[in-house]
């Protein structure tokens, strides 16, 4: 390594980068502890904790984040071992099927799955339980790049078809192998998965709005609409939530948060 | 024969999952914007896109997704220049690199809450610009850095974009961070053996080996920007139109008076998103030729 030297240009653009990172984190933070005029109070934050609504749609989102999250494993874990195992050939049609969420705005495909599902036969968003089981499946296609890229990639690291062998040799069935050997080999690269499809789901605004359900993206746009303090505290916990999730996944898997975020 | 249709069996729910919740419902909006009410098949719906208030909308998304690409683009390739160039130390490149992380991963509602706390009309950054003023000539207080009074909005196509860079430059720094890598330190070496100045290094060699990539990162942010609802939606309550924007009115309340038309507007965004997104991974795998490690 060369000794470092200073160079005003790049202190410059790190300034800047920093600036823009942090200027619109802190103002928020500043604005959300200034509702009791004169005083730095946590009192927005009392306000929204207070809120019942905050607490059930809250509630709901995660709720939905968790199911989204086993329905993603139960879909893709299988499957992307299956196609390692056997058909490897099919791979890069599944990843290119992943990859169309980007392709397909939130907001298209809420349009499609409303057309679609909302009309006879199928009248899905007619009981809650129904638009629930909708929205599951919206859900699971909208996290599904980061899904199968995680699974993907921790598939990639471990031999599938030498520990699929010796599991065999030793007397386990399909089932066995995967849950005893495949899953807990995939731990980081499940949680990873886990976590961003959690993110996403429970910062997730269109399809809850459209199809109409009780969930936290809808109910901060209607603080929005309606306060001034509380949105700033919802904004700074709604980040802290992220960042939580995020954090994790740099940590076990040591970064490599490298897609675009889908649902915007 | 019978095992390897066996082996296809394995596959089956993830396909027909796929094909149930997104493939029959975006071909069945897209079939839509072929049909008129009564089901049969006409262009008119395309047609019906160069209407004035359909264009204006396009023009706007294309307007927000170019600036914000561009700006995007720029600021988020000399951060990740400096960082991998530039004599930045260990720990600014890791900090910055896992930042750009987490901030590219941000947006929709709360990053409009974010930005309003910040740069709306009474946010922390206005409060700080607006307060500095001094006593002109007449005792009357000038304040010559208050945004709204210089003509700036948070909830205009401005204020928008400057809300996008949020998430845009990040995404740019991760995309293209690993390009700047690929230069590789010989070229340089050979390059300033043979003579050459800096500049014409850059000019070159650097700058020519970079453009597929750039040019990539570039339309990946221009797609970030051209489907985003949420922030836009949160930021201005809808009232700047972009193409999202009137799908949404459209689902909602059927604005258009047309529904047909409306399924017009969501394939000819699906277009323009499945364009940028091709032209990307042509520039990419054309990048990865020099790039290769």
């Amino acid at each position: 390594m060369t000794k470092s030297r200073f160079n005003p240009w790049t202190w410059l653009w790190v300034t800047v980068a920093t600036l823009y990172f942090f200027v619109p984190l802190w103002g928020t933070f500043d604005f959300s502890m200034r509702m009791k005029r004169g005083a730095f109070t946590f009192l927005a934050y009392e306000k929204v904790f207070a809120d019942p609504k905050f607490l059930d749609s809250f509630r709901y989102s995660a709720t939905m984040g968790v199911i989204t999250v086993i329905v993603s494993i139960m879909l893709f874990v299988p499957t992307i071992y299956w196609i390692h195992l056997k058909l490897p050939r099919l791979r890069p049609v599944v990843e290119l099927l992943t990859l169309l969420p980007f392709i397909i705005p939130v907001i298209v495909l809420v349009f499609g799955l409303i057309r679609t599902f909302s009309r006879p036969p199928f009248r899905m968003t007619q009981t809650e339980f129904t638009t629930d089981i909708l929205i599951t499946a919206g859900y699971v296609i909208l996290s599904m790049p980061f899904m199968f890229r995680a699974v993907d990639v921790g598939m990639r690291a471990i031999d599938v078809r030498t520990l699929t062998e010796a599991a065999q040799s030793l007397g386990a069935g399909w089932l066995r192998v995967l849950f005893s050997v495949i899953f807990p080999n995939l731990r980081v690269a499940i949680l990873s998965g886990s976590l961003i499809t959690f993110a996403t789901v429970v910062g997730e605004l269109i399809l809850a709005d459209f199809l109409v359900r009780p969930a936290l993206g809808p109910y901060m746009i209607v603080v929005g609409g309606g306060k001034a303090y509380e949105p700033a505290a919802l904004g700074i916990l709604s980040f802290g939530l992220t960042w939580i999730c995020l954090g994790i996944i740099q940590l076990v898997s040591r970064g490599d948060v490298r897609l675009q975020p889908i649902g915007r | 024969m019978l095992a390897s249709l066996w082996n296809y069996l394995g596959v089956l729910p993830f396909f027909a999952f796929i094909i149930a919740f997104l493939i029959f419902p975006a071909t069945n909006l897209f079939a839509g914007a072929f049909q008129d009410a009564k089901g049969n098949f006409t262009l008119v719906n395309i047609q019906g896109l160069f209407s004035p208030y359909i264009l204006k909308a396009y023009r706007t998304s294309l307007e927000v997704s170019l600036i914000t690409s561009v700006s995007g683009g720029v600021l988020g390739f000399f951060v990740a220049y400096a960082i991998t160039m530039g004599a930045a130390p260990r720990w600014v490149r890791s900090s910055l690199l896992t930042f750009s992380g987490l901030a590219a991963n941000f947006g929709g509602v709360p990053l409009a809450f974010a930005f309003i706390a910040t740069m709306g009309r009474t946010g922390f950054v206005t409060a700080i610009l607006k307060s500095i003023c001094y006593s002109a000539a007449d005792a009357s207080q000038v304040c010559p850095f208050d945004p709204y009074k210089a003509g700036f909005s948070l909830y205009s196509t401005v204020g928008l974009a400057v809300t996008y860079t949020y998430f845009q430059f990040p995404l740019m720094v991760l995309v293209i961070t690993p390009a700047i890598e690929g230069l590789k330190r010989e070229w340089r070496e050979a390059a300033e053996n043979l003579g050459a100045s800096a500049w014409q290094y850059w000019w070159l060699i650097g700058f020519p080996v970079l453009l597929p990539s750039i040019l990539g990162a570039t339309l990946l942010l221009f797609g970030s920007a051209f489907g985003a609802y949420a922030t836009a939606q949160a930021l201005t309550g809808g009232s700047i139109l972009l193409v999202t924007i009137v799908i949404g009115q459209q689902i909602r309340g059927d604005v258009l008076g047309d529904t047909n038309l409306g399924y017009a507007l969501a394939l000819g965004m699906v277009v323009v998103m499945a364009f940028c997104i091709a032209l990307y991974a042509l520039l990419d795998r054309r990048a990865s030729r020099w790039l290769r490690r």
